[in-house]
């Protein structure tokens, strides 16, 4: 049994939080390189070199990328060989996040009832997923998940008799509904399979993959490639503006599912893709 | 006040007239110098509560800017935290009242309602794009920030901004036209 103490976890969470919102991944900037390549819009053009410059004033004056610094989530690979010591691993993340969110002058957007609507004050709680996998390593994937893209975000319980190809016309529709709204060139995390809420966690974590990276079952990459390409016809381009850049990716994880169903949920995720995480 | 520079694009100074208004068209590139309200979903809230009471605003909304935007806190010695664009779609129910009274313009990102644009019709009011998500590019071109209501609020509070060449582009204009369906249109393959 290999003992890691809240402490710890909380130090990481707070510093995944804050570089998640300073430095954009090496992936995103490759993303927006590639599209320069290829973008007709002059107006699509100036938003991608403009998102570059953005990306790199975050990292070099200490500003947020965008100032919707997100809602954090939080999945979480627990070796079952360890044990968390000095408190609840939910609390340890929470820390993390508070004093991330604080101390790293990144905004408070979270409201404690969706009713009253008062804010929290230092961006908690976290949303947090738990999965158990063998080992004795802790680790933590950190999001901060945008607002405006998330409320883009769908679902739809499909037949088996609608298919595979009912399927990426929901996945298109997904995208060109979010349209201009949801800041892009956008990024689609898709779960299909399992039931109702597995589905929508599995879109979720389906954008933790780097981007450019292909899908590791060649099948479901042939798909998503499909998809990404119908995506870029769609016209809406940087921002809405027009332009042959909507999405820069597709993700999709899938589960096992019922003979009767066929769910799949979209989360929508814009330009400011910001992830991070470590292994403990 | 317009004024077409070399480099193509429009400057403008608030506040805006019916006549700066009318002159620009959606697609055009402006640079916005002067002062802009900064108000989100929950200053819309208190707002049009103000208004369905009969009662006086904070801000005069005659003639001027809001910015849809809840920017980050700002770290010791800067002006302002990153300060990109909101959604403008949330605020669709309460911006028809707001135009009534003379606000000339907007600054967001994402689509309209259709009562919306028709109120920018009819009252002459503009919707400009910022670039959603570009927060900490768009800081810089803040000078001064200075809270004028719901401090409460915290990063919804109402904000005077004072900008200088804060570059937007013309989203909706005064005479109907949409640069997100035009765009869309001219790129769709
Ligand atoms: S959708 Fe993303 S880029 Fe746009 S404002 Fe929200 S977090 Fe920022």
């Amino acid at each position: 049994m290999r003992e890691i103490h809240v402490s710890t976890i909380s130090d990481a969470v707070k510093k995944l939080c804050v570089e998640a919102n300073y430095d954009l991944e090496p992936d995103m900037l490759r993303a927006f390189d590639k599209a320069l390549k290829t973008e007709r819009s002059p107006a699509g053009k100036q938003v991608l070199e403009m998102l570059k410059e953005n990306a790199q004033l975050a990292r070099t004056q200490k500003i947020p990328y965008c100032q919707d610094t997100g809602f954090v989530v939080c999945f979480v690979e627990l070796g079952q060989d360890v044990h968390i010591a000095g408190g609840l691993l939910t609390d340890a993340i929470n820390t993390g996040v508070s004093q991330g969110y604080t101390e790293g002058y990144l905004r408070a957007s979270i409201v404690k009832s969706p009713f009253d609507r008062k804010n929290t004050g230092d961006n908690t709680p976290a949303v947090i997923h738990v999965d158990v996998v063998p080992g004795a390593d802790l680790k933590l994937m950190v999001m901060a998940k945008g607002g405006g893209c998330e409320n883009r975000s769908k679902y739809k319980m499909l037949t088996p008799a609608a298919g595979l190809e009912r399927v990426k016309d929901w996945i298109l529709e997904c995208i060109k509904t979010a349209g201009p709204d949801a800041c892009p060139p956008l990024i689609a995390g898709v779960g299909v399979g399992g039931t109702f809420e597995k589905a929508a966690i599995l879109s979720k974590k389906a954008l933790f993959r780097g981007i450019g990276s292909p899908n590791p079952d060649p099948q479901v990459d042939a798909i998503e490639k499909e998809v990404l390409d119908k995506a870029n016809r769609l016209g809406i381009g940087p921002q809405g503006y027009g332009g042959d850049t909507t999405a820069f990716a597709i993700h999709i994880l899938t589960y096992p599912c019922h003979i009767t169903s066929l769910p799949v949920a979209v989360t929508i995720e814009c330009h400011a893709h910001r992830h991070k995480e470590v292994t403990l | 006040m317009i004024k077409l520079a070399a480099d193509g694009i429009k400057d403008i100074r608030t506040p805006l007239s019916d006549a700066d208004v009318e002159s620009l068209k959606s697609g055009d590139r402006v640079r916005i110098t002067g002062v802009l309200y900064t108000a989100r979903d929950a200053a819309h809230g208190r707002l049009i509560a103000l208004l369905d009471e009969g009662k006086p605003l904070p801000i005069d909304v005659k003639g001027q800017i809001i910015y849809y935007t809840g920017p980050s806190p700002a770290r010791p010695g800067m002006v302002i935290g990153s300060v990109g664009p909101t959604t403008g779609g949330r605020m669709d129910t309460y911006t028809p009242k707001l135009l009534a009274l003379g606000l000339k313009g907007m600054i967001g990102k994402g689509a309209r309602s259709e009562p919306v644009r028709e109120a920018m019709k009819r009252h002459k009011a503009i919707y400009f794009g910022a670039v959603g998500g570009a927060g900490a590019f768009l800081s810089r071109y803040v000078k001064k920030v200075e809270i004028v209501a719901y401090e409460d609020l915290g990063t919804e509070a109402i904000r005077r901004l004072e900008v200088e060449g804060f570059p937007v582009i013309v989203v909706n204009d005064a005479h109907g036209n949409d640069l997100y369906e035009e765009g869309m249109k001219q790129y769709a393959r």
